[in-house]
């Protein structure tokens, strides 16, 4: 390699200008030498012989005519065996390895290996010599976990390459060389089991990519009935702080029908991140019977470390969804939150001076956000089967308010919006997701006419709540008084649902539609009721059997007792179905 | 910047700069850097100490947890410096690091007497910025109270760390950021607010295997507005908040997001009471709301104005005493009182365990 230095000229914060003599490309990586410690640097703008570059590390103590050193490669990410079940930084920077050198701090200009070199992992081929292969095709594969990682043609080899020579099936680690490849020249290029790729590049050696249809299951009866997400899909959550955007990632990370899930912490808080850590390797994934950490990657940027490296989290945590996603697994990336990129993005901008967009961000923060969304997506791969990458953010809206540029340039480009509510969250409605103003394109769990039914019970009841503000309950008819109970009843036990009840926190498709169809019987019938005093201990009574009911595992004895008992509760207040709920009822069997 | 670090340092009074200003001597002693690095987060253990404090409204309902960050929202006027140090006397805490930044003079001289009054000044360092100092200082306050705080709690200390107020120190910013010519964002706030409020607010750490800090900041709500852009970040980067209106902690609003890492130790109908008190307290809002507009009010809407007056003289004042599970009974005798079994929407078992005879 070349070597390629600059010296520092000027300093602002974290960006840096640096006079430098040969060749420099943009976003090409540099150090800058600070008293021999290395730090980590970008470029992000060159003018003339000028860089000026953004430092993923504090940017205290440098001097003019400090010495840079320029690397010639992009900021990227290390792929191969042994992602799942780390801890990175936002430079793939496994924090537990930097503990183990730096203690308890995160001391600047010490940077580890994103995988480990050393350990052995048992490859075997799958290609033999003479195959013809291509950049995302695999030669062989390693066990990991309860996968089988394919060991991938490098994607940046372009055109099409012949096996000259492959190991035998045996332990390797990470160096060894474990197939030689020629090109059309005849040329070799050694193949190791891990290769780099840059974070900023979307991965696309897919044959097509299909249209997001199937539905992935997050066990949140508000999301998966109401506003579900598909696998592939991509969808935002904004809400105000203390709303609980947080806990239902949490939750999703833990409960969701995915393969592998990547959790992007960018720029929140550290307590959360040590949460999952410490629950997660005690949990079990009841698909594998292995810990929930082995499905699992943590990207934790948190808010108190540099501000440029919060920028890359993003982007690393999306590179490593994209490669599992090669092998045809199910990826679920959880970015919370994205708001604090497009804040990072704020910060380098204004200090470059750029001519400012709305509320100071950079006029290219909706383009940067769609390109960030549209690397979502159901792929099928070059061996024919199909994997996925659904990504769902997390947007802080300031002062709670969604007619702010990040949530607005969100909304343009996801297939699902979660809105949470402060007046949900004050009133403990958990998940404060607002069922009037959030939708999805995706298609739900639970039949669509019922979906419709419980939709308009809940808007019909919002309106006539409304109404009785102003007129109070006298001014209300018994039977549009009654349907605002329903309605109340409905977002008590269906929407609303306990994140800390293992039981209930965990309610599975199967129990979404048999609770569904017993409530649209409930909702959907007429009763004879005479006064506003029995209609409310009524619905009181059942609504307490119904969160019970929630409670108690799915179709045991428990079960069967209290669905019993809210069947006699039916029958007492002599309840008979209207019309609509008939048909839809029928139509369901 | 640096600040010197010894034992020498509790009793003592110092200024932005480092400098004492209770007359004792200069310390020079063991320097350390200040607005260091922050913590690895492999090296944090989960937060799951409750700290008591013996006030209902956040002992119960939103529970202080060693190693919280956690703001007062309050706008001016209200009595925060006296919650404060409320919780400064009755706080158990091996150290206690005040921060003052423009703080009134008078102010400053209550701390000093609460603190002495109360037997704690000989365990709190305070680093104090007054009004009428210079705004560079301001700057420095958080920074080197911090440090000191860290320190500590290396040396397996239980520190917690007061700072009021905030919005002063986002002020100092502002002010500064303007002066150097930088594009402002938000209100006239620098760009990076999130990022400066975030690395002294993540400081708050337990330790794996040694002390930790915990930080308890008034941000005070310039016009009541809580979107404005200081109590907005700081929202953003706390995990919780106080808010302080009337003189009582609302329980709207008001949040404590790591309660649930111990309240589920402490007695097991503490959440389900919780969430239901607080659940009917929010009707008791909402026909309070319809009864000032001249409405009739049902049987079920007495019961709730009954119910949110209670609850209001027993649990909310912020003169009230009690330890937890003191407060835990007055609440299922408050929910007695008022309403049928059913109408809680508790779970049926807790209620036949602890829903007091009559």
């Amino acid at each position: 390699m070349t070597e390629n230095t600059g010296k520092v000229i000027s300093v602002n914060g974290n960006l840096i200008s640096v006079e430098f003599k040969g060749a420099v490309s943009m976003n090409e990586i540099c150090y800058v030498k600070v008293d021999d410690t290395p730090l980590k640097s970008e470029v992000i703008r060159i003018r003339g012989n000028v860089a000026q570059i953004q430092v993923y590390e504090m940017t205290n103590g440098i001097k003019c005519g400090d010495a840079v050193e320029f690397t010639g490669e992009m900021l990227s990410a290390e792929l191969g065996p042994g992602l799942l079940g780390q801890i990175y930084d936002g430079l793939q920077n496994p924090l537990p390895v930097l503990a183990e050198q730096a203690g308890w701090f995160l001391e600047r200009g010490i940077y580890a290996n994103g995988l480990n070199t050393e350990k052995k992992w048992e490859f075997t081929p799958t290609a033999t010599v003479g195959d013809v292969v291509r950049a995302g095709e695999y030669v062989g594969t390693v066990p990991e976990g309860s996968f089988l990682h394919k060991i991938f043609v490098p994607f940046y080899l372009l055109g099409s390459y012949t096996v000259k020579s492959i190991v035998e099936k045996g332990e390797y680690t990470l160096k060894q060389t474990v197939a030689v490849l020629t090109d059309e020249r005849g040329c070799e290029i050694p193949l190791t089991m891990s290769f780099k790729w840059p974070v900023k590049r979307a991965v696309k050696c897919y044959s097509e990519r299909l249209a997001p249809i199937e539905t992935m299951e997050t066990k949140v009866r508000l999301v998966d009935s109401f506003f579900p997400v598909a696998k592939g899909g991509t969808y935002c959550t904004p809400g105000p702080f203390g709303a609980g955007k947080t806990v239902l990632q949490h939750t999703t990370s833990k409960y969701a029908d995915v393969d592998i899930v990547i959790i992007a912490a960018c720029g929140e808080r550290a307590g959360e991140v040590v949460e999952t850590l410490t629950e997660f390797p005690e949990l079990i994934d009841p698909k594998t019977n292995r810990s929930l950490m082995e499905r699992t990657i943590i990207i934790c940027n948190t808010s108190s470390m540099p501000v440029a490296s919060r920028e890359a989290s993003v982007y690393t945590s999306v590179t490593l969804a994209e490669y599992y996603r090669q092998m045809g697994l199910h990826v679920l990336l959880l970015a919370d939150s994205t708001s604090r990129w497009a804040q990072a993005l704020r910060e380098m901008s204004g200090r470059l001076e750029e001519i400012p967009g709305e509320e100071a961000f950079p006029a290219y923060l909706e383009s940067y956000i769609a390109a960030f969304y549209e690397r979502a997506g159901y792929v099928r791969l070059p061996d024919g089967s199909t994997g996925s990458v659904t990504i769902g953010g997390t947007v802080s809206p300031a002062g709670g308010n969604f007619e702010e540029p990040v949530t607005q340039a969100t909304l343009k480009v996801v297939g699902a919006f979660h809105g949470l509510s402060r007046e949900r969250s004050d009133a403990r409605k958990y998940p404060a997701i607002d069922p009037l103003i959030s939708w999805s394109k995706y298609t739900s769990v639970i039949d669509s006419e019922k979906l419709q039914f419980c939709k308009s019970i809940l808007h019909h009841g919002y309106e006539i709540g409304s109404m009785m503000k102003v007129v109070g309950e006298e001014g209300t008819s018994l039977l549009d008084y009654i349907t605002y109970l329903k309605s109340e009843m409905l977002d008590a036990v269906y929407l609303q649902q306990n994140s800390f009840d293992l039981v209930d926190a965990n309610c599975s498709t199967m129990r979404q539609r048999y609770v569904t169809d017993k409530l649209v019987r409930v909702l959907g019938s007429n009763y004879s009721i005479q006064n506003k005093d029995d209609a409310r201990s009524f619905f009181n009574n059942m609504r307490q059997k119904f969160i019970d009911w929630n409670y108690i595992e799915f179709k045991n004895e428990d079960f069967n007792k209290i669905e019993s008992e809210i069947d006699k509760l039916y029958c007492k207040a002599n309840g008979e179905l209207d019309k609509l709920a008939e048909k839809l009822l029928k139509d369901g069997e | 910047m640096r600040v010197s670090f010894s034992e020498d340092l509790l009793g003592r009074i110092f200024n932005g700069s480092g400098e004492p200003r209770d007359k004792g001597p200069a310390l020079t002693e063991n320097m350390k850097a200040i607005g260091g690095p922050s913590v690895n987060p492999t090296k944090r253990i989960l937060a799951n100490r409750m700290l008591r404090t013996n006030i209902p409204m956040i002992d119960m309902f939103n529970t202080l947890v060693v190693s919280q960050k956690l703001p007062i929202f309050s706008i001016s006027g209200e009595p925060y410096n006296q919650l404060l140090a409320r919780i400064a006397m009755q706080a158990e805490a091996d150290v206690i690091v005040l921060g003052g930044m423009g703080l009134k003079y008078d102010d400053f001289l209550y701390f000093k007497d609460a603190l002495s009054k109360g037997g704690a000044l000989s365990k709190t360092v305070m680093f104090i910025h007054t009004a009428s100092d210079p705004t560079v200082e301001c700057m420095m306050i958080p920074d080197m109270v911090l440090a000191v705080a860290e320190q500590f709690a290396l040396q397996n200390k239980d520190v917690l760390v007061l700072l009021t107020d905030m919005t002063n120190f986002a002020d100092a910013m502002k002010e500064i950021a303007i002066t150097q010519e930088q594009v402002p964002s938000n209100r006239g706030y620098p760009g990076d607010l999130y990022s400066q409020l975030a690395s002294r607010y993540e400081k708050a750490v337990d330790f794996a295997d040694s002390g930790s800090v915990t930080v308890l900041a008034v941000t005070t709500m310039p016009g009541d507005d809580v979107t404005h852009p200081v109590p907005d970040n700081t929202g953003y980067i706390t995990e919780g908040q106080y808010y302080l209106k009337g003189g009582r902690i609302e329980p709207f609003g008001s949040l404590s997001r790591l309660k649930q890492n111990v309240n589920g130790k402490t007695r097991k109908d503490h959440r389900a009471l919780m969430d239901a008190m607080i659940r009917m307290y929010s009707s008791y809002k909402e026909t309070l709301e319809k009864k000032n507009m001249g409405f009739s009010m049902s049987r079920w809407d007495e019961k709730l104005l009954k119910y949110g007056e209670l609850f209001e003289n027993k649990m909310m004042s912020l003169s009230v005493n009690l330890t937890l599970e003191q407060a835990l009974d007055l609440g299922w005798e408050i929910l007695a009182d008022c309403f049928q079994k059913e109408e809680t929407g508790i779970k049926s078992v807790l209620i036949d365990e602890f829903w007091p005879e009559r």
